[in-house]
């Protein structure tokens, strides 16, 4: 069984960039990380890229990951790549299955820098094979390099889909026409935000205005205040039908349909072992409860990037130094690097999340998203749709209890996918607020195991 | 669904050939099962256990579970977490997981 003084599940830019300070300093580090190479979503396959016309059309942002790549590969930790972890106890005894097979890490502390996934937001339709995720189609850009082979619809409220949109077309795809679901922002409020927006990062406010205007005049098609989707067709997509805020009605032929609505962080590793969390209103996404360490209601479990609260790569990259840097002090070392300070770490980060007041109000998904009609499909393993939650909703029960009743979030996706939309079809029923409402309760496994996976613990001598 | 960019196709050596359903399907090192799939006309990649409908990969980064497939000697496993690797058999799943022997 392996020991080690900190492991840090994932190795995007928050667990690398916490990794270099921690094991530059002399601690024991083990990383695993689903990805067979290190970067995460944002920088997924950046050592490939990076240098190629690839990586420039991806973008100067995308670039940059390589340097922290790099000082990740050289830092010392223990780095197992193609690796999950399927459960983390409460006294930290965690099991990971990867290339070496079935292994037990007894940590002294954990850092969980396991990022972000799109936020689900149910249409009728949107399981059907030709609906895909924007972030889905990202990381076919990224590897091997894959374009959707027409141009493509887009439908979507997020930085994601515009950046997106922006790389393809750099990259010589096409997008025949964008569906904006963003709702508009009252005027006030956004003149409010983006005065402060400007002052504190208008590099990032241009480059975004940039990736809008652009989209709006390279899109075959621009529409504005999309409020509802459904995906037509039976085996496949064949189509899509659209409704603006306006009352308009309008239907699209097209085989594939990229959809985005922002993104959460992910709660499952942190619920697991009760970390608590809160709804947070502006960016509409449950978040963990932490102090400004990153440190959460578990004494021994730190959480850094985006599974801390949305804020992008870069802040990521300070919250993990910091939750390092908190890690070192609790354990009696030092930074080896003379600037890693918390003071340059802090307003490192304050500067890194300038511009998300900003975004957080200018993309707050529309409210539709969380009261999918009765027809909608809102867990996709277990195939049940609003209506068939129906009766039980009436009845005051609680995640937990639906769950039980119904069978929604029992299926592989573990809730992944309906918690969310659950939580806020019980919040709708109860007349409650989302932050009096929990998601489900998680279960171990965090992600299926086999049997073998399980049988191959004999050779951790813990098979009885 | 989709396809390679141009300046991809002519790296034929950097190439290796799996088998999806039986059909050869041309991979490229370093892509994944899913990837792959999606340049096939019938990228679809399990069908349900409650209703038999099909699905595809749909966030391709292990969160959906919807790109389930039977990998030769992994059993059923996500198919966007899967690397190619030269002649590696892959099927569909129909329906539920039959047990039997997979690892």
């Amino acid at each position: 069984m392996l020991k080690p003084d900190l492991l840090i599940v994932g190795a995007g830019p928050a667990g690398m960039s916490a990794a270099i300070v921690a094991a530059r300093a002399g601690l024991k580090v083990v990383v695993v990380d689903e990805q067979p190479t290190p970067g995460g979503q944002i920088w997924r396959g950046v050592e490939a890229n990076a240098g190629t016309s690839r990586g420039r059309a991806l973008g100067s942002q995308y670039c940059s990951g390589l340097a922290t790549v790099r000082a990740f590969r050289e830092c010392g930790a223990v780095y197992w790549p193609s690796t999950r972890v399927w459960q983390i106890e409460p006294t930290l005894g965690t099991y990971v299955t990867g290339p070496g097979g079935t292994r037990v890490i007894a940590p002294r502390l954990v850092l969980i820098a396991t990022g972000a996934q799109e936020r689900p937001a149910p249409f009728r339709g949107w399981t059907l094979p030709g609906v895909m995720t924007v972030g889905a189609a990202q990381i076919l850009l990224k590897n091997p390099g894959s374009v959707p082979s027409e141009p493509v619809w887009i439908a979507g409220c997020g930085p994601l889909a515009l950046l997106y949109a922006h790389q393809l077309i750099r990259m010589g795809g096409a997008v025949a026409g964008f569906l904006d679901t963003r709702p508009s922002t009252p005027l006030r409020e956004s003149l409010r935000l983006a005065g402060r927006a400007v002052l504190r990062s208008s590099g990032e406010l241009a480059k975004g205005m940039s990736w809008y205007a652009g989209l709006r005049h390279r899109a075959g098609r621009y529409v504005p205040g999309v409020v509802d989707l459904q995906a037509l067709g039976t085996d496949r997509l064949e189509g899509v039908r659209y409704r603006t805020a306006a009352g308009r009605l309008a239907e699209i032929r097209t085989s594939l349909l990229l959809v985005h609505e922002g993104v959460l962080p992910e709660l499952h590793t942190a619920r697991s072992l009760g970390c608590e969390i809160q709804w947070d209103a502006g960016q509409a996404a449950y978040r963990p409860v932490l102090n400004e360490w990153g440190e959460c209601s578990h004494p021994d479990i730190l959480i850094a990037g985006d599974a801390a609260g949305i804020g992008g790569a870069e802040a990521a990259v300070h919250r993990g130094r910091l939750s390092a840097l908190r890690i070192l002090q609790r354990l009696g070392k030092v930074a080896a690097e003379p600037g890693m300070t918390e003071e340059s770490c802090r307003a490192a980060l304050a500067r890194a999340l300038a511009l998300r007041p900003f975004l957080d109000r200018v993309f707050r998904p529309r409210g539709e998203i969380f009261a999918p009609d009765d027809d909608t499909i809102v867990c996709r393993c277990e195939e049940l749709r609003v209506r068939d939650l129906r009766t039980v909703l009436a009845g005051s029960v609680g995640p937990n209890q639906l769950k039980a009743f119904t069978r929604a979030g029992m299926g592989s996706c573990q809730g992944r996918q309906c918690g969310l939309t659950v939580a806020a079809l019980i919040a709708a029923a109860e007349g409650r607020q989302m932050g009096e409402v929990q998601p489900f309760r998680v279960r171990p496994p965090l992600k299926p195991v086999r049997l073998c996976d399980l049988a191959g613990l004999a050779d951790e001598g813990l098979s009885s | 669904m989709f396809r390679l960019l141009e300046d991809d196709r002519g790296r034929m050596e950097s190439t290796v050939t799996i088998e999806i359903d039986g059909y050869p399907v041309i991979a490229r090192i370093g892509e994944t099962v899913a990837s792959a799939l999606l340049r096939e006309g019938a990228s679809w990649s399990r069908t349900t256990p409650v209703s038999g409908a099909r699905r595809a990969p749909y966030c391709m980064m292990g969160v959906c579970f919807d790109c389930l497939m039977l990998v030769e000697g992994e059993g059923l496993v996500r198919a966007c977490q899967t690397l190619v690797r030269a002649g590696l058999k892959v099927q569909r799943q129909t329906g539920p997981r039959k047990v039997g022997p997979s690892c």
